[in-house]
């Protein structure tokens, strides 16, 4: 069963371990955060919400929320917003792109897969494109705490595998705990349902197992009504 | 002139609660779906409702902070939590109020993670039955655990006061309001370090001290239930979950 902690909770005497979510005082780690403790390797305290914070490499989601020349200003689901530079498509348009017409490339509210850039000492994030996932056609978003990514991923990605072989999907998970789903309706739909409850029970162990039991309950409901 | 009311009686007080005793405490996490993070929270008759969003931008943008996430504290009294209508909206005592509770979880939050952003805590109050900001700083606490926000520890709180020439805890609004002091106290159990402290009325030096060893007592008490309300809440979301899911 996983420890859920509190914010001062203590942890561990081992200072040099002391990794995310945690803090060291006199010579003592405690919990800084509301989550969950990991001890293996590093002493990490795993967050059950809060928000993304941009790091550079990062592959994430994002939403256009204005246009102002020479950059798009892309929304993050984190606290800071983010920029992307009108080179960053330049490579794809078809003629030099300027103040009047960005809007044929990326409109306010279209959803952009970019990498993180750069995040400088003010907060001032610069994005680019990520060409191999062409996100505006189709599909639909979710989103979860980012937090809860790599659980939707899985230990070596077992969890996604096994999400889009069963449910018939493309699935994208972005960093920022934004995620995009491509398939038919029905189809969607029941990744929707299994990723919800993924991030709801993040907590607690054997997920990927109960997971796959869902899934295949879920098979053989749907054959028998087909039968039926 | 105001009548004199005998506040205990039979070495008991009015509610029948001994003198070192709290009201009883019922917490709820995460109650509100659209905020990052929230609890509702029951002091005796007091109920109060937190709200944490954040953090966020900052707006008003001249109110950033280059180095820091700013705290934003509203405490605020429902017009309907009184026994007479209240006025709505913020007036001089609720704008103390909140000062005072922001300045509670100074020490506690790491603000210098989030810079230019802001961290906004709302804390309403439903029912009013005396020691609301009390009750409003322990909600706020677990509600900003809850939104994930950075924190050194949880910050409880606790009020003291002096009735009939004793000194007791918790005081009820009929106390409060025949009492000769009243004493909000919040304070880090874990290291024992006041955060804030507020007097109301007179204490000779030995009464307050006395005062104040009730407080850190009933703290490290709220502490447990605080902790508690936090930790249970994921055990108990998921057993009842799988269960209504077998059914």
């Amino acid at each position: 069963m996983y420890q859920v902690v509190v914010p001062g909770d203590f942890l561990s005497e081992e200072t040099k371990r002391a990794g995310e979510g945690t803090y060291v005082e006199e010579g003592k780690v405690y919990a800084s955060q509301y989550g969950i403790v990991n001890v293996r390797g590093e002493i990490k305290v795993v967050a059950l919400s809060g928000k993304y914070m941009p790091s550079n490499g990062d592959v994430v989601i994002g939403r256009i929320t204005e246009i102002s020349f020479p950059f798009w200003i892309v929304n993050l689901a984190s606290p800071y917003e983010a920029r992307l530079h009108v080179s960053a498509l330049s490579g794809i348009a078809r003629e030099k792109i300027e103040f009047g017409n960005m809007s044929e490339y990326l409109d306010v509210d279209d959803l952009v897969v970019v990498k993180v850039m750069d995040v400088n000492m003010l907060m001032k994030i610069e994005l680019v494109l990520q060409e191999d996932v062409e996100l505006r056609r189709g599909g639909r978003l979710i989103e979860i705490a980012h937090t809860k990514v790599p659980r939707v991923i899985g230990r070596s990605g077992s969890m996604i595998k096994m999400l889009k072989e069963k449910c018939n999907c493309f699935i994208f998970i972005a960093k920022n705990g934004r995620i995009w789903i491509r398939g038919k309706e029905d189809d969607m739909d029941l990744a929707t349902t299994v990723i919800l409850k993924i991030a709801r029970e993040s907590h607690t162990s054997g997920l990927t197992d109960r997971v796959a039991e869902f899934l295949d309950s879920f098979r053989k409901e749907k054959e028998r009504e087909l039968r039926g | 002139m105001k009548e004199e009311i005998e506040l205990i009686k039979d070495g008991k007080r009015l509610d029948g609660r001994g003198f070192d005793e709290l009201r009883p405490i019922k917490i709820e996490v995460g109650v509100l779906k659209r905020a990052d993070g929230s609890c509702y929270l029951e002091l005796g008759d007091n109920k109060v409702i937190a709200a944490v969003y954040g953090p966020r931008e900052m707006h008003p943008r001249h109110a950033q902070d280059a180095k820091m996430a700013v705290v934003k504290f509203r405490y605020n009294m429902a017009p309907f939590s009184t026994d007479d209508r209240k006025r709505p909206g913020p007036d001089r005592r609720s704008v103390e109020i909140s000062k005072v509770c922001r300045e509670a979880f100074n020490p506690v939050i790491m603000r210098e993670l989030y810079p230019k952003t802001g961290i906004e805590v709302y804390v309403e109050l439903l029912q009013s039955d005396a020691g609301t900001r009390t009750a409003g700083i322990n909600a706020a606490s677990i509600a900003l655990a809850d939104a994930g926000i950075p924190m050194k520890d949880l910050v409880s709180s606790v009020a003291v006061g002096k009735i009939d020439g004793e000194m007791v805890l918790d005081l009820n609004a009929v106390e409060d309001n025949n009492g000769e002091a009243d004493m909000p106290i919040a304070m880090i159990a874990r290291t024992n370090t006041i955060t804030a402290l507020q007097m109301d009325g007179r204490l000779t030096k030995e009464e307050f001290e006395r005062g104040l060893k009730l407080a850190v007592g009933a703290c490290h008490q709220i502490y447990e239930l605080q902790r508690t309300a936090l930790v249970t809440r994921y055990n108990q979301n998921y057993e009842s979950k799988s269960k209504r899911e077998e059914e």
